[in-house]
């Protein structure tokens, strides 16, 4: 393996597991509410922008972080409490439309509160890069990947072992049965919107110090997000991981071997081939299986 | 009384269907409703349920005036209801079903149901790992009521229990139905199979688009001219 394509492996991962943490936002709700939620992106800029503010205020990160996320969380539930639930009963495309609604209104909202300037967040720890197989790699990316697989572990283990979990994973497959067995599926729906933005703001966190991050570094990042998610299968968490780290290496790759004019264009190539090939994406439910 | 409905209406968009709906099921009594279809028997099932909207009228349970309760309050309270068509969480194990079933229920009451069930059920307790959309339709109708017991019923809804399946499943169905209602529990049977469901019921109603046209003691109308007639297929 060349230590070229090293390079560009280590890089798609680590803009992977960004992508697949917002399409496990996206798959999230989407489970819960058959809901794409276009303001995904607008908690990743969240939970960078707090951050930049409370760190630039002299909170350490051990506070920042922790803050900033509860912040984006905060957010995604006043979303789901004031501009869902009240249309609750509405049809899905009016719900995402509310959606998109929200992420134009928190993006015009944090250009007032914040500027329209790039900021940058120092590196957790450090920025001496680190040698791996003739390719460097910084540390910050190590975090990343590493944040991301300590979050993909908690969620299957909260999806798979937990009661409440396990009737969120109900709620998506049988909202009538869930509430027959009385899983109060208005609280599921208010939950996804709160762990959504967690994840959002995480991916947002992580990737700061790389690539710096704005009021609008939402809008880019919640299209790969979604790219990644429709490529792993809307509602599969699998799917969702798979899906973002393909598309982080594919347009690593791309920009690498090809041009990096063409990176941004991936993803919506990825986008269209999926939607004209294989609609239900890599790990999707394949058509609707009600009997 | 243990249910009491009072003149309940209930619409789909401007459609009633739904209309003055009076009804009484007493403790430890197994009432059946029959009734052709679009009659308005899963309707009113899901309405006793919260998750079909009323537009008038009354629901008491225990005395208590619960009209407005939630979806879950009522499964808390101890209305529970098996829907039509099954309804299992197809990609969770069978376990995992039963489990949610008791979603309301203690810890400890959820490991009694599941026991309870398996001795019951016992096909479930083999296929307790596997997902429960690879069962039989026979197996996930005994889910469906394995998982409604593990709420801890009071109220006992049974939407079409022996729906599509074969005759000798059927029969192993309604044993199960007599079986609770031996056990006291309070059961509100809906069922096409009217001639099963009036022999094995106390009392009955009969519904036409959306009203109460006759009620009686099950044996009363098996012996209904009317009821011979319309459903019995004499």
């Amino acid at each position: 393996m060349s230590a070229q394509f090293m390079q560009y492996l280590l890089t798609g991962l680590t803009v992977g597991a960004i992508y697949a943490l917002v399409a496990l936002g996206f798959s999230i709700i989407f489970n819960a509410s058959h809901v794409i939620n276009f303001a995904q992106g607008e908690f990743v800029m969240i939970g960078g922008m707090t951050t930049v503010t409370l760190t630039a205020a002299g909170l350490p990160y051990l506070l920042a972080i922790p803050l900033a996320i509860a912040a984006a969380a905060l957010v995604g539930l006043a979303l789901e409490k004031f501009a869902v639930e009240p249309a609750r009963g509405a049809s899905v495309i009016t719900l995402i439309i509310i959606t998109i609604g929200a992420s134009i209104f928190l993006r015009g909202l944090a250009m007032v509160i914040w500027d329209k300037r790039f900021h940058a967040l120092k590196p957790f720890t450090g920025d001496t890069p680190i040698a791996i197989g003739g390719a460097t790699v910084l540390p910050q990316s190590l975090w990343v990947i590493g944040v991301t697989l300590a979050i993909v572990l908690a969620l299957s283990w909260f999806f798979g072992r937990t009661l409440l979990g396990k009737a969120m994973l109900a709620t998506s497959h049988n909202r009538l049965a869930a509430q027959l067995v009385g899983i109060n599926v208005r609280m599921v729906l208010f939950l996804s919107f709160g762990l959504s933005a967690a994840l959002g703001a995480v991916a947002g966190i992580l990737i700061a110090p790389i690539t710096t991050t704005s009021y609008d570094v939402g809008v880019m990042l919640g299209l790969k997000g979604f790219a990644s998610a429709i490529l792993g299968g809307l509602g599969s968490g699998v799917g969702a991981v798979v899906g973002g780290l393909v598309l982080g290496i594919a347009e690593t790759m791309s920009a690498g071997y090809i041009s990096s004019a063409y990176k941004d264009a991936i993803a919506f190539v990825i986008i269209l081939a999926v939607l004209f090939f294989m609609p239900s994406g890599l790990f999707g439910k394949r058509g609707s299986e009600r009997v | 009384m243990m249910l009491e409905v009072e003149g309940l209406d209930s619409h789909y968009g401007r459609i009633p269907a739904l209309r003055g709906i009076d009804l009484h099921v007493g403790e430890g009594e197994l009432v059946a409703l029959v009734g052709a279809n679009g009659a308005g028997k899963t309707t009113l099932l899901r309405a006793l349920s919260g998750v079909q909207p009323v537009s008038a009228g009354r629901v008491r349970f225990e005395g208590a005036d619960i009209t407005a309760a939630a979806a879950d309050r009522r499964v808390q309270l101890g209305i529970v209801q098996v829907p039509e068509g099954r309804q299992v969480f197809g990609p969770l194990s069978v376990e995992d079903n039963l489990r949610l079933g008791a979603y309301l229920r203690s810890r400890a009451e959820a490991a009694l149901g599941i026991e309870r069930v398996y001795a019951m059920f016992p096909a479930l307790k083999q296929k307790r790992r596997e997902p429960a959309g690879t069962l039989s339709g026979g197996q996930q109708q005994m889910l469906a009521m394995g998982r409604g017991l593990m709420a801890l019923p009071k109220l006992l809804l049974l939407d079409e229990p022996s729906m599509g399946l074969a005759p000798k499943l059927v029969e192993e169905i309604f044993a199960c139905v007599r079986a609770l209602k031996t056990a006291s529990t309070t059961i509100f049977l809906v069922d096409q199979n009217a001639r099963a469901a009036l022999a094995v019921a106390d009392r009955a109603y009969v519904l036409e688009t959306g009203r109460v046209v006759l009620s009686g003691s099950g044996a009363e109308l098996l012996e209904d001219e009317q009821v011979k007639e319309a459903y019995l297929g004499l």
